[in-house]
């Protein structure tokens, strides 16, 4: 009996708790509804924001060519993507035009990535394999720039940059739909 | 023996010598093993726990105490490992539960080691204030626990062309459930305040791979869960330990682990995860892309590739699952399709969870075809084979959840095939 009437005490206060708006923020509100938390430092942001939009917001200042990319896709990429992009033994960057309505498709950077960005985004977040966010904003746009020179994309004069990059057309830009499932008819 | 390696995934080799010994390869491997200090080691380990078992147990006083529990000894399901990835032995569990020890592993750039004391989460971009926040308080939240799968996209996708695995691990192993305790996504946004123009979330893992999927929002919502606890104690470390987002019956590479920021945006991130990765090529060269959901699939555990059953009484045994919500039935038929007969669930029967099925059998000694096929809440019948690829085609690597075949031989080994 006792424990009944606690519990009818407690809810009754956690709901005119919840009613009084000590719990309740509204979107703009300036109250964090627990108080749990901190508000985050700027070095904090820019220490973990390296996420990079088609847009291209998130892509650093800094510049890279095809030529110094060749010089850094050999030292620290063509041990796993092969000395061209083909050759493996990772699977390759590098051609596959034309391929993906075929019998074998063939998935590379030309013939399927949708954005430009992405390139850059991930060779920085991921690559190189053994020692990841290791390469400088200049060695990134370089071996953004090479490989997209190796794939058709990009002439050998053109420099990459951040105003440069989010403007790159990929061949397979409007290759990709939304999502149609359920799809498959009972019969 | 080195089965054939799934697609998408890196040559499998099975690991711990003495953990996957069978008792024949140990019987015909004795002799050459012993002249080996590694041979002796196996024989004297494997001799040495049947030395253990007193062949009456009654009479000798049993062990101590544990600080923390092991299984038995004898006991033998293990993870089929590969380079990037482990698959669970479905064809040796019971029931819908995974032990965590057992549940599949898929990483980008493998298992960090993460002190928890020093693990942050961060939340910014559309928000009202950009937020940190330690383990300890996220737990300090009102916390929400709930037994779900997760089903790599990639599961089953050695299937796609022809029959790609022997065994049930093999073939449908990268799926696995357990009880995830955490705090609702929802429940963390409220307290930084999400701007009314945030429509999608990127979240982001603090792996070598900084994997990253970008999540719409208004599903996050409603389904996600900040995880710190995986089957009652915290996470494993190649589950994500100590944090990982759980999103119920989507694919599993987007309830990313080890998760360290989560940024709120109005567009997807096209991040390399979800353009060159996890889009589904069609016959017609475009891509599908954002297919979360997990559909409906079944598969029979028991009998399954690699058993020897007996004549007589077989309970055929299995598990089906979707990522839309329950499992209102299941099929079974033992002759390839043609006909069916309606299996049992057991309780709880819950949304986006494996739901185990069994149906009584009783074999003759014939050859025979068994199948499983199931039908969610939403009426969703889980497709054959035939029909699937007449509709993706054979290129689409992910999502494959056809109506899967094991041939049953007059000598009662149970074998994979295509029906």
């Amino acid at each position: 009996m006792r424990d009944r009437s606690w519990l009818l005490v407690a809810a009754v206060v956690c709901g005119s708790v919840w009613a009084s708006g000590v719990f309740s923020a509204d979107s703009v509100g300036n109250v964090s509804p627990y108080g749990l938390g901190r508000p985050a430092t700027e070095k904090e942001l820019q220490q973990w924001n390296i996420d990079v939009a088609p847009s291209g917001e998130g892509l650093p200042p800094g510049r890279g060519t095809v030529k110094q990319g060749a010089q850094i896709y050999a030292r620290t990429c063509a041990q796993c993507h092969g000395p061209s992009g083909v050759e493996g033994p990772s699977p390759p960057l590098v051609g596959g035009r034309n391929t993906l309505r075929t019998a074998n498709p063939v998935k590379t950077i030309g013939s399927y990535w949708p954005y430009a960005t992405t390139l850059y985004d991930y060779v920085y977040r991921a690559m190189p394999f053994s020692a990841p966010q290791s390469l400088t904003p200049d060695e990134v746009y370089s071996v953004v720039a090479w490989l997209l020179h190796r794939n058709g994309i990009i002439d050998e004069s053109t420099v990459i940059d951040a105003h440069s990059l989010p403007a790159v057309r990929m061949p397979n830009r409007d290759g990709f739909t939304s999502d149609p499932r359920p799809d498959v008819p009972i019969k | 023996m080195e089965p054939t390696p799934p697609v998408d995934l890196p040559s499998f080799k099975e690991q711990g010598t003495d953990q996957s010994l069978n008792r024949r390869a140990f019987l015909l491997g004795a002799a050459a093993l012993a002249g080996t200090a590694a041979g002796q080691a196996i024989l004297r380990s494997v001799e040495a726990q049947s030395a253990d078992a007193p062949a009456d147990p009654t009479r000798i006083p049993g062990a101590p105490p544990t600080s923390y529990g092991r299984r038995s000894s004898f006991e033998r399901a293990t993870r089929l490992v590969g380079t990037s990835s482990s698959l669970t032995p479905l064809q040796d569990l019971h029931g819908m539960l995974t032990p965590a020890a057992l549940h599949f592993e898929r990483h980008h750039n493998g298992v960090p080691r993460i002190d928890p004391g020093r693990h942050r989460l961060l939340v910014h971009g559309l928000v009202e204030r950009s937020m940190v926040f330690t383990l300890d308080e996220l737990k300090r939240f009102p916390a929400v626990s709930r037994v779900a799968f997760i089903e790599c996209s990639g599961n089953s996708a050695g299937e796609w062309r022809r029959p790609g695995g022997r065994s049930a691990q093999e073939t449908h192993g990268l799926l696995s459930t357990s009880e995830w305790t955490g705090v609702p996504l929802s429940t963390v946004l409220r307290e930084v305040g999400l701007r009314s123009d945030a429509a999608w979330m990127l979240a982001e893992g603090s792996d070598a791979a900084a994997m990253t999927r970008s999540i719409p929002l208004a599903h996050a919502l409603d389904e996600a869960l900040l995880c710190y606890a995986q089957n009652g104690e915290a996470l494993r470390p190649e589950q994500g330990y100590p944090l990982r987002l759980l999103l119920p019956g989507w694919e599993g590479n987007t309830c990313i682990k080890w998760l360290r920021r989560l940024k709120l945006g109005r567009a997807p991130f096209m991040t390399r995860e979800e353009t060159s990765h996890y889009t589904d090529l069609m016959p017609d060269g475009t891509a599908r892309q954002f297919t979360f959901v997990m559909e409906a699939k079944s598969l029979i555990t028991h009998p399954s590739g690699g058993h020897t059953i007996q004549p007589g009484f077989v309970e055929v045994r299995g598990l089906a699952w979707s990522g839309r919500g329950r499992i209102t039935a299941v099929d079974v038929s033992m002759d390839g399709g043609a006909t069916w007969l309606r299996a049992a669930l057991q309780e709880p029967v819950l949304p986006k969870c494996a739901t185990a099925f069994r149906c009584p059998w009783y074999w003759g000694g014939q050859d025979a075809i068994l199948q499983s096929r199931c039908i969610d809440e939403t009426g969703y019948l889980q497709p054959t084979r035939h029909d699937l690829i007449a509709v993706r085609g054979t290129h689409s690597t992910y999502h494959y959840n056809a109506i899967h075949s094991w041939m049953v031989s007059g000598d009662g080994s149970v074998q994979a095939l295509h029906a």
